[in-house]
């Protein structure tokens, strides 16, 4: 899941509350099974801090907890409501010396910093004998190797820019074949719009907006054009024609919205798609969930398209574990041990399948994945089609500026020319 | 006692407190403000840069977006809840029956957390649902109620369901006020055939100007730290349009991992809070020395 905004603010206390309480069984059965296999002396013991606290993900990391218990380990599990609040215990027990184990991050450049402060433990062992350079896509392979050195572990990819489409939705609007181009896709939304449908779900909360962004900055501009804004953030590729038609594409997408879309939360879209009230929605894998729970099956129901070009750029992100800084024997070999094990392929995809998101290695038996993950791990197996989210290439705080940006000039009647100019200056820091 | 002792023991009494304030309060002040001047990220550094963060700041749209929020939301949040305020105290102090009652449901926002209160304000004025759905429900299909999702409207939202909190706080501060006035001034005035009103006006609002004062610094301050509303409302939306200085302190601090831009952030907050606070403690001061000179 990507973490905070997925978080359903209603649900806040009863979540807290649930954590809690999920600490607390978690805890006493770890213990109780620690009681019963009569505790080895010396088996390491890894503290894992991690925000998987909803059903479906609890359930996953369950997963892992086992693979690394069937590997000998003690698992125990500390999980955090929230990913901004997980991070910033994480952070502040580094600061305050006394580290967990292992802890979650994004895959991104949240955990650079820390990284670069020496706080990290590296895997190097264990990337070199699974030969990680070659296993793992490149987008990930740049943010968790700093300097030569692995110094995290990913758990599993989620596509961001995935287009759900209700079948009903598109049935009562006469569209027999789902778009595969960028036109098609627009011609689409006309359509919709014709049949009186709200064309597009959409939860206007700024990460929302960067994800259209993003999904027209990848389907419209291409990977070239991609990479040069937000890898190498070029004020030349910023101030372009072809970018000038992003944005405009962007904004575009604004005029098939509902105005009732401010503020709305994305799980909220996704109940419009359905309920068959909207046509599509631009989200990532996560969104699967919410189909699933509505007894909605994919390519039935509701259909995915993952790009809207024949080599259109798979955009990943995703969960990683990093490992604090310890002298400590024993807390290394666990660190070690636990690497090894979640990239193993068993772990990866009973991880993957309960979480809605794909494997990072694309050895793995697809046959057991659903219809929409089996598209997305026939895509990972071309690598040129691999790229990152904004957060792959970007700082925090430079993607926050983004955000800032893109969010103003969806909502506001700011104009082109004044959002390529302050996306320049955003990305300039 | 020995009297060294007895000279000693205040001192060593306010002696907790004073280290506090030293280092919970001007510590952490001045840590902040150093922070300020250096260019650090997820963690505290070393490396000055000057005025840069402060730069950055002042060129940065969405703070000067929020400052001007502030300002606007400062003024009507701080007006309505005085006249409200005052009203409500007015109201009660007419010897109403059910007296108990009313000050403990007016008072009684005030007593519950924002974040709950927010989210059940944010549900009455979603467009669709709410007051907009119910009252259309009850014949007006044209009634429109959307300033929750309005680019301009946004903010006024969080200043109604504020001072729908903060109201019964002014009104119980000024019924204190009221209540401390001497009963023969109502004689007074009874006697010479002054309307009701004109006493109000004339008479008791002058006499409660030190209340007044009070609850003005007291709303000043709530203004000045408004976020949880903002992010029980609207997160500041739509896009930016209801940004506020403490959400985006917030948001450098722990999402964007610049607490370098964070801590510039809070220092220019500190400036309005010390400018009210200053001639405040001044004139107290001053009062305090004149009357003890009496």
């Amino acid at each position: 899941m990507y973490t905070a905004p997925k978080f359903k603010r209603q649900t806040l206390a009863l979540a807290c509350a649930c954590a809690a309480l999920f600490v607390g069984t978690e805890a006493l059965a770890a213990g109780a099974a620690a009681a019963a296999n009569a505790p080895r002396a010396g088996a390491p013991r890894a503290e894992v801090i991690h925000w998987w606290t909803s059903g479906g993900e609890s359930a996953a990391v369950k997963q892992v907890a086992q693979a690394y218990r069937a590997a000998g380990g003690v698992w125990v599990d500390t999980a955090i409501a929230g990913g901004d609040q997980s991070r910033a215990v994480t952070v502040n027990r580094i600061v305050g010396g006394n580290p967990p184990t292992a802890a979650q991050f994004n895959t991104s450049k949240q955990f650079f910093d820390i990284i670069e402060q020496g706080m990290l433990n590296n895997v190097d062992d264990v990337a070199r004998a699974q030969n990680w350079d070659k296993l793992l896509p490149e987008p990930i392979v740049s943010v968790i190797k700093v300097d030569g050195h692995y110094y995290a572990v990913p758990l599993n990819i989620h596509m961001q820019t995935w287009i759900w489409y209700s079948k009903a939705a598109f049935q009562k609007a006469g569209i027999a074949k789902e778009p595969a181009s960028v036109p098609e896709f627009f011609a689409a939304l006309d359509k919709l719009k014709a049949a009186g449908i709200v064309p597009l779900a959409h939860g206007g909360q700024a990460w929302q907006e960067t994800i259209l962004f993003s999904a027209m900055l990848a389907n419209l501009g291409g990977k070239d054009l991609y990479l040069k804004v937000l890898r190498e953030r070029d004020p030349k590729a910023i101030a372009s024609p072809a970018f000038r038609n992003v944005l405009l594409a962007y904004k575009r997408l604004q005029s098939y919205v509902d105005a009732r879309s401010p503020g709305r939360n994305w799980n909220d879209a996704t109940a419009m798609l359905i309920s068959g009230k909207a046509g599509m929605q631009i989200m990532g894998d996560w969104a699967k969930g919410e189909f699933t729970a509505a007894k909605q099956v994919p390519e039935q129901q509701f259909g995915c398209i993952a790009g809207l070009a024949p080599n259109a750029p798979y955009l990943m992100q995703g969960d990683v574990f990093v490992f604090p800084k310890t002298r400590n024997a024993q807390a290394v070999q666990a660190q070690k041990l636990l690497a090894s094990v979640v990239v193993a392929p068993n772990t990866q995809l009973a991880f993957s399948k309960l979480k809605g998101s794909v494997p990072v290695r694309t050895d793995v038996d697809a046959s057991q994945a659903d219809a929409c993950a089996q598209k997305g791990i026939a895509i990972m197996k071309d690598r040129s089609r691999h790229l990152g989210v904004s957060e792959v290439y970007l700082t925090p705080d430079q993607n926050g500026a983004l955000q800032d940006v893109l969010t103003a000039y969806w909502n506001t009647n700011m104009t082109v020319e004044k959002a390529q100019k302050n996306i320049a200056a955003a990305l300039s820091e | 006692m020995s009297r060294p002792i007895r000279a000693v023991t205040p001192y060593a009494a306010l002696l907790p407190m004073a280290l506090t304030v030293i280092v919970a309060y001007l510590g952490t002040m001045a840590w902040t403000l150093r922070t300020s001047f250096t260019a650090s990220r997820t963690f505290p550094s070393d490396k000055f840069i000057g005025m840069t963060q402060y730069e950055r700041l002042f060129d940065n749209e969405r703070w000067m977006l929020s400052l001007n929020n502030l300002a606007l939301y400062g003024l009507l949040f701080i007006l309505a809840c005085l006249v409200i305020g005052f009203l409500l105290a007015v109201f009660i102090d007419q010897n109403v029956s059910g007296e108990g009652v009313l000050r403990t449901v007016f008072l009684y926002p005030y007593a519950m957390s924002f974040v709950a209160t927010g989210l059940v304000w944010q549900w009455l004025l979603t467009p669709g649902t709410g007051i907009d759905g119910a009252i259309a429900s009850m014949g007006f299909p044209d009634f429109v109620f959307d300033w929750i999702v309005d680019q301009d409207m946004a903010i006024y939202t969080i200043v109604i369901a504020t001072v729908w909190q903060s109201a019964g706080l002014v009104m119980a501060l000024m019924l204190a006020g009221l209540r401390g006035i001497d009963g023969d001034i109502w004689k007074a005035a009874r006697l010479d055939g002054i309307p009701t009103w004109r006493v109000y006006v004339s008479i008791i609002v002058p006499m409660l100007w030190p209340t007044v004062a009070t609850v003005f610094l007291l709303l000043a301050t709530s203004v000045v730290k408004l976020y949880d509303a903002v992010v029980a409302m609207t997160q500041g939306g739509p896009g930016t349009a209801s940004e506020v200085p403490a959400k985006f302190i917030m948001d450098h601090l722990f999402l964007r991992s610049n607490i370098g831009l964070a801590s510039a952030g809070a220092i220019m907050l500190l400036v309005p809070v010390v400018a009210l606070l200053a001639p405040y403690a001044y004139a107290r001061s001053r009062s305090g020395r004149e009357r003890g000179r009496a």
